[in-house]
């Protein structure tokens, strides 16, 4: 019982890691089908935002770490979005409908991406300090919960909250939703699809920002730590059902369950082995994911 | 000439010509229909209208002003209201959030609220049985349904031109006389300007001023439809 409890809390909280480094995927891959190989250096560049904000404005701020690093959540967001958004006008715009030419030049871009952050800031990992009110943990029927985890489990379930509530209730999210539905028919509205595209790729590669400021929470970060995190994200995109952010939740936590009990049961490698047999199995039943939409038309 | 002019249009899918040479005139006020076998170019001429496909060469204006390099969604804007073939609505989105987001599409004046809720509503009594469907998906509803709630959606933009590919295509015989009326009433109470494709002979020279047939790609006859002689139109459609 104490062993299942221990692993269904790190199974939740891999799965908590899983989503949010898939939520920007939902949109960028899942409702405009881009395949951004350079989805995890925008995570990489919000995981430098803290590091930045530590390091070299830090007397600003009084050296507060815990000041920094939530500062850095808004900011991650904007400067992974601004990047992002650059990107989708600079080069994806004019690669519509040319699904490996976008794959390539986005594997570019990634690998142009990692050599800038090392020039950066060198090809050391470095450490961002967490916050003090995050270094401490709870015990809860003798399962250890550590803050920082704890943490990146209430974020993601804000993040997952107001951006349901953006697509649901604001204009822009609507217009979102009706580009991916049927851009043709966006356009003949009078839907300019080329300025919603932008603000999808914006806030899709904004969230990538935010994962990268909170995954600074559970180890260091190079040039690489994007790179490490984006298999799982387009995992758990395709085993959700693109664009489908029901889908998106219910994936990224089976997939972080089985992860974790497999990986307890067997080992690491092992583990790692299993979850891909299982989500090969899985797509040969259910090709669209778990959440497909039914219409009564034959296409939509 | 106000109103929308194809002159000399040429379409082609890669190599493959689908229309050779397509002229039409929809003059401000008229209710033009093109008739036709299935295949010989109707929904690629509308398309080439809205400007979701490129001619090779022709122009297509609308009302003096040429609409080459002109997007789709500028023409949408310019007052080109568009009811493609089939379920043409926005899936997941409630009929309500279907007809909100064209209304309130981006780069447009903020108008008074009340004046936007009395276009939805003018739109809505034209289409009563909308408004008991109002949080549905539109992917739910019935092809009548979806059929009205597409015709509304390009209604609610204002258009000044509107453009309808086969509105009675799958749509049982009691919507399809309730899609009559209404386009009737709209082009005889507001003088609205409607193309209409359409295969159903009966129904749309009952509605239409004027005809044009289309044929492998080229307008085949033109004329009043009080002239025409509806068998006439048996051969030309004859699948």
């Amino acid at each position: 019982m104490q062993t299942f409890l221990e692993q269904l809390f790190i199974g939740l909280s891999l799965g908590s890691i899983l989503l949010i480094v898939a939520l920007g995927l939902t949109f960028t891959f899942g409702q405009m089908g881009v395949i951004n190989m350079a989805h995890g250096e925008l995570i990489m560049a919000g995981a430098y935002v803290p590091y930045v904000l530590q390091t070299k404005v830090g007397g600003a701020l009084g050296g507060r770490a815990g000041l920094a690093f939530l500062a850095a959540l808004p900011i991650g967001f904007a400067v992974a979005g601004a990047l992002g958004l650059v990107m989708e006008r600079t080069v994806l715009a004019r690669m519509v409908d040319r699904p490996l030419d976008t794959l390539l030049v986005t594997f570019g871009i990634s690998l142009m991406l990692q050599q800038a952050a090392r020039d950066l800031f060198g090809a050391s990992n470095v450490e961002v300090v967490a916050p003090s009110w995050l270094s401490g943990r709870w015990e809860l029927l003798g399962v250890v919960m550590p803050h920082s985890r704890l943490f990146i489990i209430a974020l993601v379930a804000v993040l997952v909250g107001l951006v349901s509530a953006f697509l649901s209730t604001r204009p822009e999210g609507r217009r979102m939703r009706a580009v991916m539905q049927n851009r043709d028919l966006a356009a003949i509205s009078g839907l300019s699809t080329r300025r919603v595209d932008a603000t999808t790729f914006f806030l899709g590669s904004g969230l990538a920002g935010v994962a990268g400021v909170a995954v600074t929470l559970i180890g260091s970060i190079g040039s690489q730590v994007g790179a490490g995190y984006i298999i799982d994200a387009f995992l758990v995109v395709i085993v959700g059902g693109l664009g489908k952010m029901r889908g998106t939740i219910i994936a990224a936590f089976g997939l972080g369950m089985l992860n974790a009990f497999s990986e307890y049961w067997t080992s690491a490698s092992l583990g790692k082995a299993i979850l891909f047999i299982a989500v090969i199995a899985f797509l040969q039943f259910r090709p669209n994911g778990l959440v497909s939409f039914q219409t009564r038309g034959l296409t939509g | 000439m106000s109103g929308l002019v194809v002159d000399d249009v040429r379409v082609a899918y890669g190599r493959t010509e689908v229309l050779f040479g397509v002229s039409l005139e929809v003059p401000d006020g008229s209710l033009v229909c093109v008739m036709g076998r299935n295949g010989v170019g109707k929904t690629t001429l509308l398309n080439t209208i809205a400007g979701l496909l490129k001619p090779q060469s022709g122009s297509v204006s609308f009302d003096g002003s040429s609409l080459a390099g002109v997007g789709a969604h500028q023409r949408a804007r310019l007052g080109l209201g568009y009811v493609p073939q089939g379920h043409a609505v926005f899936p997941q989105l409630t009929t309500r959030e279907n007809l909100q987001v064209v209304m309130e599409r981006q780069g447009r004046r903020a108008r008074a609220a009340s004046l936007r809720q009395q276009d939805l509503d003018e739109v809505l009594d034209l289409f009563p049985a909308l408004t008991t469907l109002m949080n549905r998906p539109a992917g739910l509803l019935s092809g009548g349904q979806a059929k009205q709630l597409a015709i509304a959606r390009a209604l609610v933009t204002g258009p000044r031109l509107l453009v309808l590919d086969e509105p009675t295509e799958g749509i049982q015989p009691s919507i399809i006389h309730e899609i009559e009326d209404t386009i009737a009433k709209l082009h005889a109470a507001i003088g609205m300007t409607i193309l209409l494709v359409e295969q159903y002979v009966e129904f749309a020279l009952r509605l239409a001023d004027r005809y044009a047939v289309l044929d492998a790609g080229r307008v085949v006859s033109t004329g009043l439809t009080s002239e025409a002689d509806p068998s006439a139109f048996a051969e030309l459609m004859a699948v």
